[in-house]
């Protein structure tokens, strides 16, 4: 009767001597001798070995079981690679080159607009939002009148809507996803609320009929035009980097007073190390929410403050991929895609799909 | 609104004569420039020229020859000219011999039709002043021979094109720019004298709902629509050429001089925003001007500009004592404008109702000048100097009287407004401190007054009071403040007319003070926050762990345009960008077919696109259209990019049952792939499969495309598609509950099953599992083999079974028995036999 020890390392010299076999082995018939030799079912060595297991005392079974079936799986293997080996008897003959390239992978990535509606969300989620959404296909209520725009002023035009058969619009702006939230939740509230948006735009380089919009809302008691100030400059620090400035432009929305206009000033690196600022940049619309507004949503607006902010990350894409044309973006052509799919790859870049054509 | 640095500077001396600071000024209070520019260019060479004289060419019937005098004192120099309206003792734009145009075309001495020209006489074209080529531009009397033109007509100026914001109605006239520009704002404010007049006093003779003056009736049936109507008389006026001032004033912000009556009302609603429109009195049937909607039998209407306009009832309308007159507010009619031969104007002054003004210019698709303003609200106080400002310049400008008594019918008197305003308020919304002086500091340059409540003094009456002083400031009645400032102070500020439409509430005063103090003289440190109540939706987190996947599984994300043609899709578009794409789409993967042909058509083969967007559907009766979230993949070309070890395969129908199970198993859990395709998709060619949701409801599809489905070239390969719905409030997932790991070891058996073609694995499968209990851990199909040794209709599989128990080491009888127990149960239920 075989102790525990004895077993084991009687399959160590199993191994040992098997895998000096297989790599030794000149073709595939040396091989099977080999595997028919150590695995096979009824003669097969570590299946004799396996075979005593019944012998052993309960604790020492699995313990052998375990190296046994561990050496079965590398003889597998090792049987496999040699056979691949073998294979190829070129590389046998040649040696093997290590420069050639490593077998890729497709790269996949998410859209260049939605990476930057990412790095946004990134941002506010480190400031504490939350995430909303709502309808794409709304009504006057939400997308206007709630908002503080009487469907009969010339700003209601501004943004010349889309209307649709069946009754209600296409929201010509993420805003209407700000009364909607105070509509089901109680304040304090901090959200975004990222989606796509509707204008009667033609396409142009800069205007597209159908866009990426974000949203931003804060309503609490004592916010302040400064909390506003300073939030959107904290945004556009870890979004453009601390050297970045803001400047807010009074300006003209119907649902929030004071109204700006946001601009930021990034630090630029040249390539001879130089550092300067670049223009102002316009990125957003934003303001105090309109008393109005907190009042048709419910909420009391001698009590609580807030601000709103909206901006549109294809823009933020364009300045910072330095992308010409909005058109690109919904062109989906792969060879544009692939730019903004993830890092390169050291062992051997995967071909171009566009070099493909014809090639059947 | 494109506006005049010098008109501007005019009004308020105080405003620096640096363009580049005035811009700056403007848009940090919200009225940003778009472009500044020379009011004109390249004309330094051009100068005033005299015509003494003009003869006939000898040899040309279209020329003439010109005697011109382009120096003081000087001989009268030869020129050549083919323009139709040259006369003697005319001014003309000239460019002497060595001049270039602002074309960069260089004048020589040339002989035309062997007569020597010396320089050139110029149209408004050529000088790039204005549209007319038919002849030379003619310039005004008075101006001085040798003048430089760019002096002479005051163009040496620089014009601002103000972005001006639709609540600002009162930035379209140069006063309301010059007051934000000027840094005493409304103190420093004066209208700029009118040369050649003395002055003017008008008596305004009112009436309610009708007034009569000077031989002109006013009527307003209307009130709603229109509060005040003022109509001014001028006799005997002799209609011509503008003076110079008036035409350099209106060149300077891009109008076109038309003759000295609609030049003064132009000018002054450039000036002031308050469009005026003057009618042809003897035109006007009885002397009468009724404000009115349309009779019934009144549908159509003859504009000014030809155009024959559709009224409806809605639409407000000037008439005479018979027929419509001009369209309120848009536009005049042709049959009463001022022409050459009008003797006696009727100047309208009114103030119109900004929605009315809205949708009559929507319905008629016409936007004037005066809609633009009536619709962001004109200055009900400014009416009176307005029409007095119109009424002298013609009067200077075009001779005759103006009779002093204007028939003046107000059915709704206005009355300013005044709105309380918290300092303690103004603080907490800004965040630094205010006090009540430094608060009227900042708003009375904007022309607020501002008084304490609970002082008890009146606020200033001011309903006929003048917005701006005129020629000589008078000096503005200092609104009192406390030098103490009590917390809790209110003021009282009166909103001057200019401003009532958009100041109303004590909220549009904190706009204006924080506007006034500057924005950038906030500070931006962050403060404490409190969380929100508001949960991240879900919907959020589930499609980024599908982009996660399907980026993972080498696929990139495409946005396409939810704009689709009709067909395969329910919600339409009223109003569509393009009428070809009028709908919204229902299915994402038509729309990212449409990406893989434009790929293949830009030569790549290897496509693979995935899309998050919004399927839309018709809603129920009266229902909006019912929104869902979905994702949708395509693949097409090979599985991996190309390598020099070969395998180059494509896709095929097992990597997007694959692709669908891992889909599904994210976004659907306890749902499943079964074969077939669901009814809807007619993309699908016959393999293909339904997604279910854990109820076994159809979520989505996936497979292959019919070849038919895509226009390709000859060497695409086969196209594949999934596209699943997104449960709009995704369910929480359950934890994963960890399953102890086995310490015995698991025996593995192969079994080799020939079978009918049509017995379906997931049939055998199932059965394995039941009858191989309770040991089996796992089963899989690693091979399948049709061919020799196979009879025809039959196939071979390979099944592995892996047994595994938690109790004791499974023995080769065990694992036999089982065996036996799985060959018999098939053997018996199926038609199946083991392979040798």
């Amino acid at each position: 009767m075989s102790s525990q020890d004895d077993l084991i390392e009687e399959l160590e010299t199993l191994e040992r001597d098997a895998l000096a076999r297989v790599e030794a082995a000149g073709g595939d018939e040396e091989l099977e001798a080999v595997r028919i030799e150590m695995l096979g079912r009824r003669e097969g060595r570590v299946s004799a070995v396996l075979r005593q297991l019944g012998s052993l005392p309960g604790e020492a079974r699995p313990v052998v079981g375990a190296a046994a079936n561990r050496v079965k799986e590398a003889l597998q293997d090792a049987l496999e690679r040699r056979a691949d080996e073998l294979a190829s008897t070129d590389e046998e003959e040649t040696g093997r080159d290590l420069t050639m390239p490593g077998r890729p992978r497709w790269r996949g990535g998410r859209h260049p607009v939605q990476q930057v509606m990412d790095e946004i969300w990134e941002i506010f989620q480190g400031l504490g939002f939350t995430r909303a959404r709502g309808p794409e296909a709304d009504d006057e209520w939400y997308n206007f009148v709630a908002l503080n725009t009487p469907l009969d002023h010339p700003a209601a035009d501004e943004q010349d809507t889309l209307y649709l058969e069946e009754g209600g619009l296409l929201r010509s702006h993420t805003s209407p996803v700000q009364i909607r939230t105070m509509e089901r939740h109680d304040p304090p509230v901090r959200i975004i609320a990222p989606g796509w948006v509707y204008r009667r735009d033609t396409y142009d380089a800069t205007h597209t009929p159908v866009f990426l919009q974000v949203e931003g809302l804060v309503v609490d008691e004592g916010v302040t035009f400064v909390d506003f100030k300073a939030t959107l400059a904290e945004f556009a620090r870890r979004m453009w980097g601390p050297g970045t400035r803001i400047r807010l432009r009074p300006s003209f929305f119907p649902f929030t007073e004071p109204s700006a206009e946001v601009d930021v000033k990034r630090m630029i690196t040249h390539t001879d190390g130089t550092r300067a600022e670049s223009d102002w940049l316009e990125i957003m619309g934003a303001g105090m929410v309109d008393p109005a507004v907190l009042d048709n949503a419910g909420y009391d607006s001698e009590r609580y403050t807030g601000f709103a902010f909206g901006m549109g990350p294809a823009r933020i894409a364009m300045l910072k991929y330095g992308v010409p044309d909005l058109r690109l973006f919904f062109d989906s052509d792969v060879r544009f895609l692939e730019q903004f799919a993830g890092p390169g790859d050291h062992a051997g870049r995967p071909e171009g799909s566009g070099a493909g054509g014809g090639g059947r | 609104m494109k506006v005049s640095l010098s008109w501007l500077r005019a009004i308020a001396p105080d405003i620096p004569d640096d363009v580049e600071a005035v811009a700056d000024t403007l848009a940090a209070r919200g009225a940003p420039v778009e472009s500044i520019e020379p009011v004109a260019q390249g004309l330094d060479d051009i100068v005033v020229a005299r015509v003494e004289a003009v003869e006939e060419h000898p040899n040309a019937d279209r020329l003439r020859l010109c005697r011109v005098v382009a120096e003081p004192g000087e001989e009268p120099r030869q020129v050549v000219c083919g323009a139709p309206n040259v006369v003697a003792g005319g001014l003309y734009p000239f460019a002497p011999v060595g001049a270039t145009l602002p074309g960069g075309m260089q004048i020589g001495e040339v002989k035309l039709r062997g007569e020597r020209s010396r320089g050139m006489l110029c149209s408004a074209h050529e000088l790039t002043l204005g549209p007319d080529e038919s002849g030379l531009m003619t310039l005004p009397d008075g101006l001085e021979v040798g003048a430089r033109l760019i002096d002479a007509l005051g163009l040496a100026d620089r014009r601002l094109d103000v972005e001006v914001t639709a609540n600002r109605g009162d930035l379209l006239g140069h006063v309301g720019v010059a007051r934000e520009a000027s840094p005493g704002g409304q103190a420093s404010l004066t209208f700029p004298a009118i040369p050649d007049s003395p002055g003017l006093d008008l008596d305004l003779v009112r009436g309610e709902r009708e007034a009569s003056a000077s031989g002109a009736t006013i009527r307003i049936e209307a009130p709603e629509l229109c509060a005040r109507y003022l109509g001014g008389v001028i006799r005997d006026v002799e209609v011509g050429p503008s003076p110079a001032w008036l035409q350099a004033r209106l060149r300077s912000v891009g109008a076109r001089p038309i003759n000295n009556v609609v030049d003064a009302t132009n000018y002054v609603m450039l000036e002031t925003g308050q469009p005026l429109h003057a009618f042809d009195l003897a035109t006007l049937a009885d002397g009468t001007i009724v404000v009115r909607t349309p009779a019934a039998d009144e549908e159509r209407f003859v504009t000014l500009d030809g155009g024959e306009r559709s009224l409806d009832p809605s639409m407000l309308l000037i008439c005479d004592a018979r027929a419509p007159v001009a369209i309120a507010g848009v536009m005049g009619g042709r049959d009463s404008e001022v022409t050459g031969t009008t003797t006696d104007v009727l100047l309208e002054c009114a103030l119109f109702d900004p929605a009315s003004i809205r949708s009559t210019r929507r319905a008629l698709d016409l936007s004037t000048d005066a809609s633009y303003r009536f619709e962001r609200g004109v200055d009900p106080e400014g009416m009176d100097t307005a029409l007095r400002r119109a009424c002298e310049i013609i009067r200077a400008t075009a001779g005759g009287r103006v009779e002093p008594a204007v028939a003046d019918c107000r059915p709704r008197p206005w009355s300013p407004e005044t709105v309380e305003l918290r300092v303690g308020r103004v603080s907490s919304v800004l965040g630094v401190p205010f006090t009540s002086e430094r608060v009227t500091e900042l708003l009375e340059p904007l022309g607020f007054g501002c008084d304490f409540v609970d002082d008890g003094s009146e606020v200033e009456a001011a309903s006929d009071a003048e917005a701006v002083p005129e020629a000589t400031a008078r000096p503005e009645s200092a609104a009192t403040t406390d030098s103490e400032d009590p917390a809790g102070a209110t003021l009282r500020v009166r909103v001057p007319g200019w401003r009532s439409y958009d100041v109303t509430r004590e909220v549009d005063l904190i706009e204006e003070v924080a506007r006034a103090h500057g924005y950038d003289a906030f500070p931006e440190e962050l403060g404490a926050y409190r969380p929100g109540t508001v949960p991240d939706h879900p919907l959020f987190r589930l499609e980024d762990q599908v982009r996660d996947l399907l980026v993972a599984e080498g696929v990139l994300e495409a946005q396409t345009p939810a704009f689709v043609p009709a067909e395969g899709a329910e919600v339409r578009v009223l109003n569509p960008v393009s009428t070809e794409q009028d709908h919204l789409r229902r299915d994402l993967l038509p729309s990212l077919l449409g990406r893989v042909e434009h790929n293949w058509a830009r030569g790549t083969r290897d496509v693979r696109l995935f899309e998050v967007g919004t399927s839309f559907r018709s809603g129920h009766e009266g229902e909006p259209p019912r929104e869902e979230p979905r994702v949708a993949v395509a693949l097409t070309g090979r599985r991996r990019p190309r390598h020099w070890s070969g395998d180059g395969a494509c896709y095929d129908l097992w990597d997007v049952k694959a692709l669908a199970g891992s889909l599904g198993g994210l976004v659907w859990p306890g749902g499943s792939v079964r074969p077939g395709a669901p009814d809807a998709p007619d993309l699908a060619a016959p393999e293909a499969f339904t997604l279910l949701d854990g109820e076994g409801e159809t979520v989505g599809w996936a497979g292959r495309l019919r070849d038919d489905a895509l226009d390709g070239p000859p060497w695409a390969d086969p196209v594949f598609g999934v596209e699943v719905a997104l449960p709009p409030v995704p369910a929480e997932r359950e934890p994963v509950e960890y399953r102890p790991l086995p310490e015995l070891p698991g025996v593995d058996r192969d079994l080799a099953l020939v079978v009918p073609a049509s017995l379906e694995a997931a049939t055998l499968l199932d059965a394995i599992r039941a009858a191989a209990a309770p040991h089996l851990d796992r089963v899989s199909i690693f091979d399948q083999y049709t061919g020799e040794g196979v009879e025809r209709g039959r196939r071979s599989l390979a099944f592995r079974l892996r047994f595994q128990s938690f109790e004791r080491t499974l023995t080769d009888e065990d694992v036999d028995e089982a065996i036996r127990r799985v060959v018999e149960t098939l053997e018996r239920d199926f038609d199946v036999e083991p392979r040798g």
